[in-house]
């Protein structure tokens, strides 16, 4: 068969994709596994930062199983509540994926809640967060203490923010500063967080800095902060209510 | 071209076909060619490395694969063939990545898929491996991923110096004590442009010192 011919191209071209698509499936396959196993862990290494534990990470020699151990030591339970604050039962946490959620409307959203106990014993309420950046996701967890109302910590990360600028939400003096900020007022009002010009958040406790240059990147985690945890107020407030009869 | 007298693995023409991509044919700094990468990954040394692997692995393969193929590549699809061969390498790097180099396939995000693209790999197939035999071809490519790479991490390497004051994550600037005296990073070195200007300085130094590429008028 000559080789310019329009049967030999089109043998050619078929083959040619059916070999490509089998090998490319076969790798897909086999590798799947190891995929999601890195993706779970790095799911619960951000639960755990955000509570400021699993912190060795960088030095340990077996990284996975370091996760897997402290996420069992710290982090006692994990559920899904509805926007009225009532528990999900039929739902897994780790499984409800937060982008997803915010795409229905507040009714219908599953919302996940993991707590973590330290070896003192104080409990924080760990919420999974997701919001739009510049150029595409930003994504966390924002941890709050037992009175539902003081962050005790927050661990922001993106695909790609631009480096040096938006990218900066991932760094620890970014995300330090929302320590011990509260997300109510003193009236009880829910005001979240804002991500404000740089300079100007003083010590008031509902405002932190943003980036010089990443003003869109802040403004999204602003906004992500206000949506996502506007979803869980209802809940918040109920467990306030609890603790104060 | 197909003598068939046995020629030695590392004969001086097939040294040769590695080491000119190095410096007399730099795809970068003499053929200007991969330019969007050198700009886009080379803010860190980290991930400008594992580009650099990564393009040698895949263009290593993709002209070894497309030099044994040659005789039987139809001349009117043979773009199409080399894109198909060059995109599955890249999705097995990409998959390879993120199976066993989950947090380096993370940073680099889109860069990997984004070597499909390079110009450089089409390149070489193109006016190399579809002419020679396998090892020639494979010697070509190597050193064109390499003459890449040399270039994507030295960039690297002063942009993550003074833009972040960091090598590989680590506060060198911080530990020998410069902040201290009055040094601030040079947040303009983090952005595109500080790439283009240093590829430009390397190929200034280059040119000065390579009397093979100074231009005779």
């Amino acid at each position: 068969m000559k080789q310019s011919s329009d049967t030999y191209i089109f043998l050619y071209a078929s083959v040619m994709v059916v070999v490509v698509a089998a090998l490319l499936s076969v790798v897909a396959t086999v590798l799947r596994p190891y995929q999601e196993l890195n993706i779970e862990i790095a799911r619960k290494l951000d639960i755990l930062r955000s509570v400021e534990k699993a912190e060795l990470v960088a030095r340990v020699p077996d990284r996975n199983a370091y996760v897997e151990e402290e996420y069992e030591r710290y982090i006692v339970e994990s559920y899904v509540i509805n926007y009225r604050g009532e528990r999900q039962d039929d739902v897994d946490a780790f499984t409800v994926n937060v982008r997803d959620e915010l795409r229905k409307p507040l009714e219908q959203r599953n919302l996940p809640i993991f707590v973590s106990r330290d070896d003192e014993g104080s409990e924080r309420y760990i919420f999974p967060v997701h919001g739009r950046g510049l150029w595409g996701p930003v994504y966390g967890y924002v941890a709050l203490e037992e009175d539902y109302n003081t962050i005790f910590g927050v661990i922001f990360d993106h695909d790609s923010e631009t480096p040096g600028l938006g990218a900066e939400i991932n760094t620890r003096s970014f995300q330090n500063q929302f320590k011990g900020k509260k997300i109510f007022d003193e009236t009880g009002e829910f005001v979240s967080v804002s991500v404000i010009k740089p300079g100007s958040a003083a010590l008031n406790e509902h405002r932190v800095d943003g980036i010089s240059g990443g003003t869109i990147t802040s403004q999204g985690v602003e906004e992500m902060l206000q949506e996502v945890l506007g979803s869980y107020e209802n809940y918040f407030r109920n467990q306030k209510n609890h603790d104060h009869e | 071209m197909s003598k068939s007298e046995k020629e030695p693995l590392f004969s001086a023409k097939n040294i040769k076909l590695l080491s000119t991509p190095l410096n007399d044919e730099n795809p970068i700094t003499v053929q200007v060619l991969g330019i969007c990468s050198a700009l886009a990954v080379t803010v860190m040394l980290e991930p400008a490395v594992v580009l650099a692997v990564a393009v040698v692995a895949v263009m290593g393969s993709a002209n070894v694969i497309i030099s044994l193929l040659r005789k039987t590549i139809p001349p009117r699809i043979r773009i199409i063939v080399q894109l198909v061969v060059i995109a599955s390498l890249v999705i097995l790097v990409d998959q390879v990545l993120k199976a066993f180099f989950y947090d380096v396939s993370r940073q680099l995000s889109v860069f990997v898929g984004l070597i499909i693209t390079n110009c450089i790999i089409m390149g070489r197939l193109e006016a190399f491996a579809l002419g020679n035999k396998t090892w020639p071809s494979f010697l070509d490519g190597v050193g064109n991923a390499a003459g890449y790479g040399w270039i994507l991490i030295v960039v690297a390497f002063f942009r993550e110096l003074l833009g972040s004051g960091t090598l590989w994550g680590y506060p060198v600037i911080e530990t020998l004590g410069f902040y201290n005296l009055g040094y601030e990073n040079n947040g303009f070195m983090i952005l595109p442009p500080m790439a283009l200007i240093t590829v430009g300085v390397i190929i200034w130094v280059q040119r000065a010192r390579n009397r093979k590429l100074i231009e005779s008028n």
